[in-house]
């Protein structure tokens, strides 16, 4: 186990300067310098801003020093300055709306499990039953529709016709006066379709890979043991091969990371949630690379720690490598 | 057989065959059997049609604008009803099939090409250049996907071609690894050591002897990876970071349904299904390719 944590941890290593370097490669991308660029595309940017830039990434120096400069900027999480007018740090920015977006992802993670589950679980132990062909055709719909799309048709349907949900934001206007209560009701409602929305993506893809999962557990041996020696069909399911079919699926919470956090570009915006992904996206849309830098550094260093995150877990849920020497 | 023919370059007419035969006799059966595959298959081959041919069967011009029918519903002359500056939405539809059939195709040409390279590589040269190769893959593999693609996209000016570029350079990474592991595979194979003994260099190894054998599993993640970039592409233009109007593609159709969702639902409903559609046919597809390809699937 601890040769296995320290191999683990030891990896973090080159990944961690792959992806500064990448980072770096994306902001070099562009012909000319970037402050250059700035000027070009931002010329609300004053030359004060300019000279900060300059200093910022070392532009004067040759392009290894400029990249050495640039990471230690990051080490001590300094990101820069936004360009916008209130020329605030990044990280402050980043700071505020990043638990607004891990909040939320939490929330979409543990509802897309806890549906994908007992889905997965139905499809395999009714195989080729009209139930499972039912949750195949749904997994193949789930896979095809377009996120931004559901949002509009959920919009449509439980905002504008029915008139049931609020469309955009996390709070009524005024609701801070009221009680706790009230205003934890307006916020649940504020959240349901974003949570529908993000949970919906990877909520087929998990089910069939659960059911897979499934399947390829049942046509072990012990679960014919199990059924052997007179277990009842749903301590077999339930008890028996639920824990191993559940193993891989902690990888797969490691995979979901990254696509989770991207998709929050998309239901924040639509939905205007003041997350990080709405930051992403404005900062996207005004040219403000210090922000969009400096999420893009921040959300592959959060993807790698859900890994991380989910190769503990399953380190720990699996015997075979809590014990043995690997 | 078929290795010995291979490793010794007999008559390229005889391997032609066989790999005609296997087409014919194994594959194509059994993915005509999959009718889900068939139906998937067949959409596939309307979209082409429909976007060749999208000048004649479009009933109005996608870009004509009518000041005195705007936002009209669904009517017997506007299928799809119209937009906001009164153009005809099932023309637009028509003509967003365009955008997203060459996304689709290029973003993935050039993800496969990048992926099928470095897969070959990393797997038949293994050691320091392997582990440095899959390091690249576990970092590409770290940044979201679409992060990624809106911070490229922010230094360079909108355009398709920029849009399927990116797409293809952030995508390649699984088709990497999966043509890494067959090659790891092919490369313990008897006739890739008499390839070696009669003198063959490595590249022609690798691409004369290995890629031909390695390529099928890309078949279906080139298939189902049209579909990815189609949604991506839809995506990056519903923000409107993506194809620009006055060009029609389904995502910036979508954008305008958004803007106009309290009036025109047929707004939003019409390309998104589109999109739907299309991208559930190129999974089936993928999918039905992969069965057939399979050979533990039996049916």
């Amino acid at each position: 186990m601890t040769t296995y944590l320290v191999k683990r941890f030891l990896m973090l290593i080159p990944l961690m300067i792959g992806i500064t370097l990448i980072t770096f490669t994306v902001i070099h991308l562009a012909p000319g310098e970037p402050v250059e660029m700035q000027m070009a595309m931002n010329p609300k940017v004053g030359k004060e801003a300019r000279e900060r830039l300059t200093k910022f990434y070392g532009l004067d120096k040759p392009l290894h020093e400029q990249y050495f400069t640039w990471v230690g900027h990051i080490v001590r999480l300094d990101l820069g300055r936004s360009f916008s007018s209130d020329g605030r740090p990044v990280v402050d920015k980043i700071k505020e709306r990043l638990p607004v977006t891990i909040s939320l992802n939490i929330i979409a993670l543990l509802i897309e499990f806890g549906l994908a589950i007992p889905i997965g679980i139905l499809a395999a132990t009714r195989r080729d039953t009209w139930l499972d062909k039912g949750i195949t055709v749904f997994v193949f719909v789930g896979f095809a529709v377009p996120t931004f799309w559901l949002a509009l048709l959920l919009m449509y349907f439980f905002g504008v016709k029915l008139g049931w949900l609020p469309i955009s934001g996390l709070h009524t206007l005024g609701s801070d006066s009221w009680g706790t209560g009230r205003y934890l009701w307006d916020l649940a409602t504020h959240l349901i379709m974003p949570i529908m929305v993000a949970s919906f993506g990877s909520l087929a893809g998990l089910s069939r890979y659960m059911r897979s999962a499934m399947l390829n557990v049942i046509s072990q041996d012990y679960i014919t043991t199990a059924r052997a020696k007179g277990l009842s069909e749903r301590v077999v399911i339930w008890k028996h091969a639920l824990r191993n079919a559940l193993l891989p699926l902690i990888t797969l919470l490691g995979f979901s990371i990254p696509g989770l956090i991207g998709g929050s570009v998309i239901f924040e915006t639509i939905f205007a949630i003041p997350g990080m992904g709405q930051l992403f996206y404005q900062g996207v849309m005004s040219r403000d690379y210090p922000v969009v830098m400096g999420i893009l550094v921040i959300g592959a260093f959060l993807t790698l720690i859900g890994n991380l995150i989910a190769d503990l877990c399953y380190a720990f849920a699996d015997p075979r490598i809590r014990h043995g020497e690997g | 057989m078929l290795s010995l023919i291979h490793a010794f370059g007999m008559g390229k007419g005889r391997v032609m065959e066989f790999r005609h035969t296997y087409f014919y006799s194994i594959f194509w059966p059994r993915l005509r059997r999959n009718r889900l595959a068939l139906i998937g298959g067949s959409v596939v081959l309307a979209l082409f049609v429909v976007s060749l041919l999208a000048p004649v069967i479009a009933p109005f011009d996608p870009s004509a604008i009518n000041a005195y029918q705007v936002l009209s519903p669904p009517t017997w002359q506007h299928w799809f009803g119209t937009d906001e500056l009164g153009r005809d939405v099932l023309s637009r539809v028509l003509y967003g099939s365009r955008v997203s059939l060459k996304v689709g195709f290029v973003a993935v040409g050039i993800a496969v090409s990048i992926g099928t390279v470095i897969g070959l590589v990393a797997g038949y040269f293994s050691g320091l250049v392997d582990a440095t190769l899959m390091r690249a893959v576990d970092v590409m593999l770290c940044f979201p996907a679409f992060f990624l693609i809106l911070a490229i996209i922010t230094f360079l000016e909108p355009s398709i071609w920029y849009i399927m570029m990116v797409i293809g350079l952030t995508g390649w990474m699984g088709v990497a690894r999966l043509v890494r592991a067959e090659t790891l595979s092919i490369r313990e194979m008897d006739y890739i050591l008499a390839a070696r003994c009669i003198g063959c260099s490595n590249s022609r190894i690798i691409f004369r002897h290995i890629l031909p054998n390695a390529v099928s599993p890309v078949l279906v993640s080139a298939t189902l990876g049209i579909a990815g970039a189609i949604l991506t592409e839809s995506a990056l233009s519903f923000l409107g970071i993506g194809v620009q109007p006055p060009t029609p593609s389904w995502g910036n159709i979508l954008t305008s349904g958004k803007d106009y969702i309290e009036f025109a639902w047929w707004l939003s409903l019409f390309p998104g299904l589109a999109i739907l559609v299309t991208v559930l046919s190129y999974n089936l597809l993928g999918e039905g390719i992969r069965d057939a390809l399979d050979p533990r699937v039996k049916r």
